[in-house]
């Protein structure tokens, strides 16, 4: 009979230079650490980019179609110096936030009226749901009829999405609360008016704050998307006017930018939720 | 003898379902002295909830009337607490927050409301948790927690529908221990709602059997086992007596209910 051979002991993971990873072995850094899903998204993103930047400079891609990730990169700063980048990202924002806070002011309380009028609610919950899957975007030659080629015009069409996305997920999400929470509530002999901010709200506040980020999204895409149509406004018009130009860097540096204020405020509106309701 | 603090009068119970009127409660009546812990037995479908939810002031009575020290109530009342089966703490506040939620209601101010709270964090053994959120304690915590925020609010009943229901047989036993325990210092009269036999017999000082809907009390059984109880009392004879006694009484109901939910299950979809 043979004697059990000792397994070979296994050699040590790879450690990234001390420098960069702290001297963290590379599989705590992209399996175990808490950011790790971040990294991971970071190292394809950077992947994604190396490649491009690749079939560009090659020729594999005709650089009128798609500019390379480098000069997108120096065309944001040219944007920004010399072609009113700011003062775009001013006027989108300026009329985002107009948009939202007027489709917040009308889609909470409309919301929370569908909740509270079940029959209503049961009855328009399809109707807003169709809405939001719609692309309204294209309702937009009826309010340029109506308001012309103005600021009204573009943060119409963002209350209108903003407005259709939060009353529907304030409505679900007041109808998600658990009705033990309400009893619980009874029992104490709460007042409706106690009921609401103290259960009510912070119980639905997820889907609710769901709502309001994808009313945001939504508003902001919808405006950036009319003012490249009507060539008037913010970073949609600047959008438009690179690509009239045929400065496809310029383009696709606006188009970055663009993402990347989705992004800012994606990430805005989840720390408000998480200072507000912390579990 | 004291005069009973709760009086449950005829209460009657009628339910309209799209197969016809149920009868859920039919002139049932309990009577509970101060300081006394009963509980309240019954097969499944027996009315068990709906008398919870009755004597909480939640749901109306179709019948009969509710009274706490001979005084007619209706709706939810400050002199009885309530504390329900399902998962109840609010998960947006740490357990000190929700103990302390009765006191916020009623207006009292931060610091002494979490100072109180803290006394019933205590007494319910979560101390050292007081900062954690409802999603970081087990079932077991979060069902004190819920035990606690009632305490709180000073009830002079508590009323208890199966808080550990959801709850495995040993964390069971023992949050039973900890609650006669509470219920013994703060010589607290409760009215437990449950299914469960040993649960029944381990905390009660009366055990009442509900019959089969219609619901109504069958027989009330003493418990003279020796106080202060622990979970060590199903070892002895005398608790494996009152099973049996309590048992030969459900049995036959158990059996009705378990016949009229297979009727119910075989009666084809739709009607």
């Amino acid at each position: 009979m043979r004697a059990l051979r000792a397994p070979k002991p296994l050699s040590p993971p790879p450690r990234l230079p001390a420098f960069f990873g702290y001297g963290r072995p590379v599989r705590t850094l992209l399996h175990a650490h808490r950011s790790a899903p971040a990294l991971w998204g970071l190292a394809a993103l950077a992947l994604l980019a190396a490649a491009l930047e690749a079939l560009v400079r090659f020729g594999l891609v005709p650089k009128l179609v798609v500019a390379a990730p480098t000069e997108t990169v120096v065309a944001i700063w040219r944007l920004a110096a010399e072609e009113g980048l700011l003062r775009a990202l001013g006027a989108t924002l300026l009329t985002a936030v107009a948009a939202v806070a007027a489709a917040a002011a009308a889609g909470l309380p409309a919301g929370y009226w569908l909740y509270k009028h079940p029959r209503f609610g049961l009855a328009y919950r399809n109707w807003l749901g169709a809405l939001f899957a719609a692309p309204l975007v294209l309702v937009y030659p009826v309010v340029l009829v109506l308001f012309g080629r103005t600021y009204a015009s573009t943060g119409f069409m963002g209350f209108v999405v903003g407005f259709v996305a939060i009353a529907l997920y304030t409505r679900e999400g007041f109808a998600a609360v658990s009705p033990t929470l309400v009893r619980v509530g009874r029992a104490f002999n709460l007042t409706p008016r106690q009921e609401f901010w103290k259960i009510l709200l912070p119980a639905g506040a997820p889907m609710i704050f769901t709502g309001l980020r994808l009313g945001t999204i939504y508003a902001l895409v919808n405006i950036i998307g009319v003012e490249y149509l009507i060539n008037f406004g913010g970073l949609g018009f600047l959008v438009s006017e690179t690509y009239d130009k045929f400065d496809t860097p310029g383009m696709y540096g606006a188009i970055v930018f663009v993402i990347l204020v989705s992004g800012g405020m994606l990430w805005l509106l989840k720390r408000l939720q998480t200072w507000l309701r912390p579990a | 003898m004291s005069a009973p603090i709760l009086r449950v009068e005829n209460v009657a119970k009628r339910f309209v379902t799209a197969t016809g009127t149920v009868e859920a409660l039919a002139e049932t009546s309990i009577e509970v002295r101060e300081g006394e812990f009963v509980a309240v037995i019954g097969p499944s479908g027996c009315g068990k909830s709906t008398l919870f939810n009755i004597i909480g002031g939640l749901d109306s009575a179709d019948g009969g009337r509710v009274l706490v020290e001979g005084k007619p109530i209706a709706g939810s009342h400050r002199d009885i607490g309530m504390v329900f089966q399902e998962e109840s703490t609010f998960p947006w506040r740490t357990v000190v927050e929700n103990v302390a939620f009765p006191l916020e209601v009623a207006g009292m101010g931060r610091r002494a409301r979490e100072e109180k709270a803290m006394r019933f964090v205590r007494l319910v053994g979560l101390d050292g948790f007081e900062r954690r959120y409802p999603a970081e304690l087990s079932g077991g915590m979060r069902q004190r927690t819920a035990l606690a925020r009632t305490l709180c609010a000073e009830p002079r009943i508590l009323l208890m529908d199966e808080p550990f229901a959801a709850l495995d047989e040993q964390t069971r036993m023992l949050l039973g221990e900890k609650l006669i325990e509470i219920c013994q210092a703060l010589k607290q009269t409760t009215l437990l709602i449950t299914h469960n036999l040993s649960e029944a017999v381990q905390l009660s000082d009366r055990v009442l059997v509900m019959s089969f809907r219609p619901g109504r009390i069958k027989r009330t059984v003493a418990i003279d086992l020796p106080r202060p109880r622990t979970s060590d009392v199903i070892a002895s004879e005398r608790f494996a007596s009152y099973l049996g006694t309590i048992w030969e009484d459900l049995k036959a109901e158990a059996a009705k209910g378990l016949a009229a939910l297979e009727t119910a299950r075989r009666a084809p979809a739709g009607r």
